[in-house]
């Protein structure tokens, strides 16, 4: 049984579908890379995991269990008292999810308090204890700081240490490391798998940076508008892609052309709200679009293992099937 | 001027910015050295590229480049013409030569303003073309970026990440300039927007010869684009040479561990990570003697009290123009350190 599994997975907001019918799964140890463009999805999919999709937003999913346990059907109370424990996310935006009126230490123990028991004293050694091991140092003097008196990269640190405060089994990272320079994004980014492999958590992590997932993931997962186009190792999905905006995601990569090249680019941008084109959404763009493309909405092809949603997946020299 | 001067469009020398930051009521002022002492020559038709982490210093070094602000010392000079010891009319009018292209496409445009005015501006305040003739300019210089006709009566928040940016590249292109300093230019844009960026900017540069300065933090961008490199720490320049130089026979620490913490998509060119611990300095309270102290792994008692200055490398006195800061790489401590792959 996988640790998260969801099955069509919808959220829409009024008539726009931010994601489309989406399925994947999670294993106990794995670390998912979500990759795609700006709005395509990426952290709306993963907040309603965490159930935190506010009206109007609607979610719908054929099924959407952790650890067999169907988050639709259980009581209100019991989800959110299994996401902030079992589940954690990091988000986003660290500095609003960071509250600047209080210190860094009355935060971490409020996010242990609504999990587990404990006296002040207790709790105040489990939250010097996280801190040192998010890399932290000197713990006990920044417990009485505010957010504003940290870099970015120990304010980021700080919400990973209040993520994991609750041994969650599953994290959801949110561009965890967008805001930060390399050196220190490399930083954290080893302390989010070693914090993963030392406790056999899954994590999925939500990046727009290709590069680091084809680093740091066993698997990953491609989307394009609200939809997942491909899936697979990750491995797999960067060397041999099977759908043609991975392809082009890859070859536009100034890493992909030698010398000082033209880049590729893909022509067009991502279709909007009020642009979504019938058939396959990349159809627009794809340089190996037909008609058939233009009017029929591709279905996904192979099973979750290895996915892809075109009409003529790539083969392994890079073209389209016949 | 010869053959080679006439190339040579940009010359800076030892330029400073050092800003005066009050701290508190009861606190004394301290100096930031927001850039400390920077040199570099750019030609015609080539791209410097500036590289380093946040608050380094590479867009106060943008900002005086373009004389938005003015230095604290050191010499600028535009085709052998000085820019700082100028009378302020000169100044204006040389000023048009060199444009900026911001950090952030989305803050840079005024929301209220149409395409067809914002582009136009400098034209009304630094030409006497007539409206007809303003017009026309915009038009064509909005075909070479790829807009379109129709967008001149639309407003900034019509477009998307990547045509904005093409918008602000056009408005640096209404003056005629031969140097660009694009601030970031595509930092805030998905890869494949970005893929369109800067073929865009390489089309320009080959089609007017226009010198960049692009600063960025992504070295995958940089290796793509840069003739030169210029990496920079806490203000001041701790490696700089050619492309080739710096990406692949880099020397100093910082630069190696830069360059080992970027993600790589191919396996093969993944590089033994060089784990940094600490956290960046503050330039409020910088450290003494090399900046980098404390986090290099090859730093002594010298490297915490004097500082290295920039100087051409021993080791390869036949590689021309290769500077490194770094008395581990002076005294020979450092051998050659990057090996392939993990
Ligand atoms: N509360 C909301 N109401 C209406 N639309 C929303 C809301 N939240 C998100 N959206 C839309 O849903 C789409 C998906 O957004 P999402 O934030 O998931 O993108 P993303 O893939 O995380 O992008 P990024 O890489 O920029 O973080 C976007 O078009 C966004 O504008
Ligand atoms: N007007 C100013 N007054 C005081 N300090 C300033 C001023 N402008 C910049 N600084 C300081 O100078 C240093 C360099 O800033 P700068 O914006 O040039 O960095 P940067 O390399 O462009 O960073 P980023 O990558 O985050 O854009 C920073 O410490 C900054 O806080
Ligand atoms: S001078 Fe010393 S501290 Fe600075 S980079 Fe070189 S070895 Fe490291
Ligand atoms: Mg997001
Ligand atoms: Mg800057």
């Amino acid at each position: 049984m996988s640790l998260l599994q969801l099955e069509n997975l919808s959220v829409s907001f009024g008539n726009f579908r931010a994601v489309d019918n989406i399925s994947y799964k999670v294993e106990e140890g794995e670390v998912l890379g979500i990759v795609g463009e700006s709005g395509s999805g990426k952290s709306v999919s993963s907040l309603s995991i965490m159930g935190l999709i506010d009206f109007p937003g609607k979610v719908s999913a054929d099924q959407l269990t952790f650890d067999s346990q169907d988050l639709q059907a259980m009581p209100e109370k019991q989800r959110r008292k299994l996401t902030g424990s079992d589940i954690a996310m990091i988000f986003q935006d660290p500095m609003t999810s960071l509250n600047p009126c209080f210190t860094v230490g009355y935060q971490i123990i409020e996010a242990l308090k609504t999990h587990q028991d404990g006296n002040k004293k207790e709790l105040k050694a489990r939250a010097i204890e996280l801190l040192t091991q998010v890399g932290i140092p000197a713990p006990e003097s920044r417990l009485g700081n505010y957010p504003h008196q940290l870099s970015g990269g120990m304010s980021q640190r700080v919400m990973i240490a209040m993520s994991i405060a609750c041994d969650p089994r599953l994290l959801i990272a949110d561009e965890p490391t967008t805001a930060l320079d390399v050196t220190i994004q490399a930083q954290i980014i080893d302390l989010l798998v070693e914090l993963q492999r030392k406790k056999q958590m899954g994590l999925v992590l939500i990046t727009h940076d290709l590069a680091l997932v084809a680093e740091v993931a066993h698997r990953v997962i491609v989307m394009y508008a609200g939809q997942i186009v491909e899936s697979g190792p990750a491995s797999e999905v960067f060397s041999t892609p099977k759908h043609p905006y991975t392809q082009a995601l890859l070859a536009s990569l100034p890493e992909s052309a030698s010398g000082k090249a033209r880049l590729e680019a893909l022509p067009g941008v991502v279709p909007g709200q009020y642009d979504r084109p019938l058939g396959c959404l990349l159809s627009p763009r794809c340089p190996y679009a037909t008609d058939h493309c233009r009017k029929v909405e591709p279905a996904n092809q192979g099973d979750l293992d290895r996915q892809v949603k075109c009409h003529t997946p790539l083969d392994s020299e890079g073209r389209p099937a016949a | 001027m010869n053959e080679s001067d006439s190339r040579l469009i940009l010359k800076a020398e030892n330029l400073k910015q050092h800003y005066h930051v009050k701290q508190g009521l009861l606190k004394p002022e301290v100096t930031v050295k927001a850039v400390d002492g920077i040199s570099f020559n750019l030609e015609k038709g080539k791209t410097l590229a500036v590289v380093g982490e946040s608050g380094c210093g590479k867009s106060t070094l943008g900002r005086m480049l373009t004389m938005i602000e003015t230095p604290t010392e050191g010499r600028l000079a535009h085709l052998g013409e000085d820019l700082l010891t100028l009378t302020k009319d000169a100044q204006a009018k040389l000023r048009q030569k060199i444009q900026i292209i911001f950090q952030n496409p989305y803050g840079s445009l005024n929301p209220r303003k149409k395409i067809g005015s914002i582009l136009e501006e400098p034209l009304v305040i630094n030409t006497s073309l007539s409206k007809s003739e303003r017009k026309e300019k915009a038009l064509s210089i909005m075909e070479k970026v790829g807009l379109k006709a129709e967008h001149y009566d639309r407003y900034p928040h019509m477009f998307s990440g990547g045509q904005r940016q093409r918008i602000a590249i056009a408005r640096g292109l209404m003056l005629d300039p031969n140097v660009i300093v694009a601030d970031e230019p595509v930092s805030a844009l998905d890869v494949s927007v970005q893929a369109q960026v800067l073929n865009l900017m390489m089309d320009l540069q080959d089609e007017f010869g226009l010198s960049y300065v692009f600063i960025s933090h992504d070295l995958s961008v940089v290796e793509h684009i840069a003739d030169d490199v210029m990496v920079m720490y806490l203000g001041k320049v701790v490696e700089q040479g050619s492309r080739e130089q710096l990406f692949e026979n880099p020397k100093h620490p910082y630069t190696l561990a830069l360059l080992s913490s970027t993600p790589q998509l191919s396996p093969e060119k993944r590089r033994q990570r060089i784990k940094l611990e600490g956290e960046l300095p503050s330039p409020l309270n910088p450290p003494s003697g090399c900046a980098f102290n404390g986090r290099c792994a090859y730093a002594n008692d010298r490297c915490r009290s004097e500082t290295p200055t920039l100087r051409l490398d021993s080791s390869e006195e036949q590689e021309q123009g290769h500077l490194i800061a770094c008395h581990a790489v002076a005294e020979k401590r450092i051998g050659t350190l990057v090996e392939g792959a993990a």
